[in-house]
């Protein structure tokens, strides 16, 4: 198995993912969006990591997962606030800071 | 024959003393100005008082020089340090020479005489003392300007005399005449002052001073353009100044200011200083005779010009005011000829300061009595009622004629005659261009002296039923009072005199005066005798005053002007001048004001609004793209990451 197809596989995922957030409202789905993203991107890293020979990427695939915990857990503390304020979910109505 | 250059030697008591000349009248000016409506009752006799003073110290000065030996009579007197600027240094100085001396008792005695005629001419005037400020100004800066012993001091007088010129032809600055014609001097001379600052730079840059010591002294060490520059520059100034072509337009529109103001600016003051520059640079001017030539022609251009408008005029102080540039005209041609020529001018000066002042008083006091009314044609037969006016007039008149032995026809017949002599082809038309000067000089001369004292009284009653003109208001003709004839007559006996004392009494006493000064130089060599020079002048002023009495004295002068050919109408718009500076300059640098101003408001302002306004266009469009919600952002983020690698991607490949 070529590493190539790992390549091609975090592509998928990670269009699956950017799909994602583009066009789902819901705030909860899209911030699943984002940790496919992250995953994709992981791969990839480590993939590198691999055809290099070396673990640069595999260690810049933990601060990754490090940097997508604390994000989530701050994405999250917000959604939540947001829907105790607004009773929805929807990023769209979350478009305040709009001028 | 060459030039002597400057010696001077130390000044003698009163000559050192001659800063207090131009200090007298100008202090006299200053308590006038500032004390204001509290020396009403009394400022016109402190005004007088200043400039007799003037005159008598200047006389004391002139009786000193005439006890001095010829090389001691070059004098200077320094003052203080004025410009010190690093290398550069000027000291404000004054210098005391024949030269000056003439000047000098031109301006004050003449000057006082109108100062006198003034108190009684402006006697109803609300604002007789502020007049006589300005007057007492004017003197001090003329002297200043004759004073001087360097350009850089003259140009300060230079600069006073056309201020107070400013401030006394728009005396009457309510009318709007008046202020237009003292703003018209006062532009025009601006031009010429441009000409004495090239010509100070151009002395700064090849002798590194303006001072006339170095500068007349060093003035054969010149390269023929550059002294040629110099003296063409001058010569604009002394255009501006001396109203000569091109730049004489304003001095017609002058005689909007009170009659003693033209007598001043006219025959003593203003107008000689571009003649006087002109004489004071002698040394620089014997070094070019390009130079020399174009001051000739320039002279015998204005010297007809002004002749033949003043033959059409029926405004009497605008006929005198264009014999004044006529004149003017003769003394430049006599500068233009060269060694020859540059006492005869200074004499012709002096003599005509005293008769044309002469005859713009009798003009005053024929206005006087005439409800200031300057129209000849509503004038006639006033040598009646007002006999002194009539007879100081005439020797005036006789005076510019060149009647002998007035003092004209000394002065003047100088001045043709060396224009007669020369060893190229130049006397051939400068010589007939001054005979015919003459002629038309005795032409319109005679015109305004008949049609203002002989013929029939068109001011009376049976006239004015005659013409159903209600303009002519019927009037009372009477002579004036002392304080005004006095100074006439006084003035009428040097017309009288003058030429005779100083040139036949002292034998050529005068120019013998200014050798120090411009050297000795002999009566010129004609290329036709003298004698039948002095038969052809004689027989054409003959000529001309004989026609005027045919067509003025002698026939019946309508009221009203009545229609003429091209040539008289020309001469009656002054030749155009007006219309050919409207249509060269004036035109023209107002359209390139108007272009400047649309360039102003199209390009200049246009490019930094229209950059204001993409900027706010496209801060616009940026807005929208600006909606809040967070999958817009996300997509711009990925639409700008996948540019980001494709532009990675293309150019490592």
């Amino acid at each position: 198995m070529s590493l190539v197809h790992y390549l091609v596989l975090s592509g998928i995922i990670f269009s699956i993912g950017a799909t994602t957030v583009l066009i789902r409202r819901n705030a909860i789905i899209a911030l699943l969006g984002v940790e496919l993203m992250l995953n994709a991107s992981n791969l990839t890293l480590v993939t590198f990591a691999r055809l290099h020979g070396d673990l640069t990427g595999q260690v810049i695939a933990f601060f990754v997962m490090i940097v997508a915990a604390a994000e989530v857990v701050v994405g999250l503390a917000i959604i939540v606030s947001i829907y105790r304020t607004r009773r929805s979910a929807s990023v769209d109505d979350a478009s305040l800071l709009k001028s | 024959m060459t030039h002597v250059g400057l010696q001077t030697s130390e000044a003698a008591t009163l000559a050192s003393l001659s800063w207090l000349l131009i200090a007298i009248p100008l202090a006299s000016a200053a308590v006038l100005l500032l004390l204001g409506r509290r020396a009403d009752g009394w400022g016109h006799w402190l005004g007088v008082l200043a400039c007799g003073a003037t005159a008598v110290l200047g006389t004391g000065i002139l009786i000193e020089m005439l006890g001095l030996a010829d090389g001691d009579r070059v004098q200077a007197v320094h003052l203080f340090s004025w410009i010190p600027a690093g290398d550069f240094s000027l000291d404000a100085g004054l210098l005391v020479d024949p030269l000056t001396v003439v000047f000098i008792m031109l301006v004050t005695v003449v000057s006082t005489l109108i100062h006198v005629y003034s108190v009684a001419y402006m006697e109803h005037d609300p604002n007789r003392r502020r007049f006589f400020a300005y007057l007492n100004l004017f003197v001090a800066a003329m002297l200043l300007l004759v004073l001087a012993d360097s350009y850089a001091l003259l140009f300060v007088g230079w600069e006073g005399v056309g201020l107070a010129s400013y401030l006394l032809i728009g005396f009457w600055q309510h009318e709007r005449a008046n202020h237009v014609a003292a703003k018209k001097a006062f532009v025009m001379n601006r031009v010429g002052d441009a000409g004495l600052i090239l010509a100070m730079g151009g002395m700064f840059a090849a002798l590194g001073s303006v001072g006339y010591e170095t500068v007349l002294n060093g003035a054969e060490g010149l390269s023929q353009g550059v002294v040629t520059f110099i003296v063409l520059m001058l010569l604009l100034g002394a255009c501006g100044k001396s109203a000569q072509v091109p730049l004489q337009a304003w001095l017609g529109d002058a005689m909007a200011g009170p009659t003693p103001v033209s007598a001043l600016i006219h025959a003593a003051t203003m107008v000689t200083a571009g003649i006087y520059v002109l004489v004071r640079s002698a040394a620089l001017l014997e070094q070019t005779t390009t130079a020399m030539l174009v001051i000739a022609i320039v002279g015998a251009v204005t010297l007809v010009f002004g002749a033949i408008v003043g033959s059409a005029k029926d405004d009497i102080k605008k006929v005198l005011a264009a014999s004044t540039m006529s004149q003017l005209g003769y003394m430049m041609l006599a500068v233009g000829l060269g060694p020859v020529g540059f006492a005869f001018a200074i004499f012709h000066l002096f003599t005509h300061g005293f008769f044309k002042a002469g005859m713009f008083l009798g003009a005053g006091s024929v206005m006087h009595a005439m409800n200031d009314d300057v129209d000849m044609r509503r004038f006639g037969a006033l040598r009646g009622a007002m006999l002194v006016t009539w007879l100081t007039f005439m020797a005036g008149w006789l005076a510019i004629l060149g009647v002998p032995p007035f003092a004209g026809f000394f002065s003047k017949d100088l001045i043709i005659e060396a224009a007669f002599a020369a060893d190229t082809h130049a006397p051939w038309i400068l010589g007939p261009i001054a005979l015919l000067g003459a002629g038309l000089t005795a032409f319109y001369m005679s015109r305004l002296f008949f049609m203002t004292f002989h013929g029939t009284a068109r001011w009376s009653e049976d006239e004015r039923e005659a013409n159903k003109d209600p303009e002519l208001v019927h009037r009372h003709p009477h002579e004036s009072t002392a304080l005004m004839t006095v100074p006439m007559i006084i003035l009428a006996v040097g017309s009288v005199f003058l030429g005779l004392v100083l040139a036949v009494v002292f034998r050529d006493g005068f120019v013998h005066f200014l050798e120090p000064v411009l050297g000795y130089h002999g009566h010129p060599e004609t290329v036709i005798p003298v004698w039948s020079i002095q038969v052809l002048v004689l027989a054409v002023v003959l000529l001309g005053a004989v026609i005027a009495w045919f067509l003025f004295g002698a026939k019946k002068v309508p009221a009203t002007a009545p229609e003429a050919n091209v040539l008289v109408t020309a001469a009656r718009q002054d030749l155009y001048q007006d219309a050919v500076n409207e249509g060269v300059f004036m035109r023209p640098g107002q359209g390139l004001t108007v272009a400047a101003r649309a360039t102003d408001h199209s390009v200049i302002d246009g490019a930094v609004h229209g950059l204001a306004r993409g900027t706010a266009a496209l801060g616009q469009i940026i807005r929208k793209t600006q909606t809040g919600y967070v999958r817009s952002y996300a997509a711009l983020m990925l639409g700008g990451v996948v540019l980001t690698l494709a532009y990675v991607l293309f150019t490592r490949v």
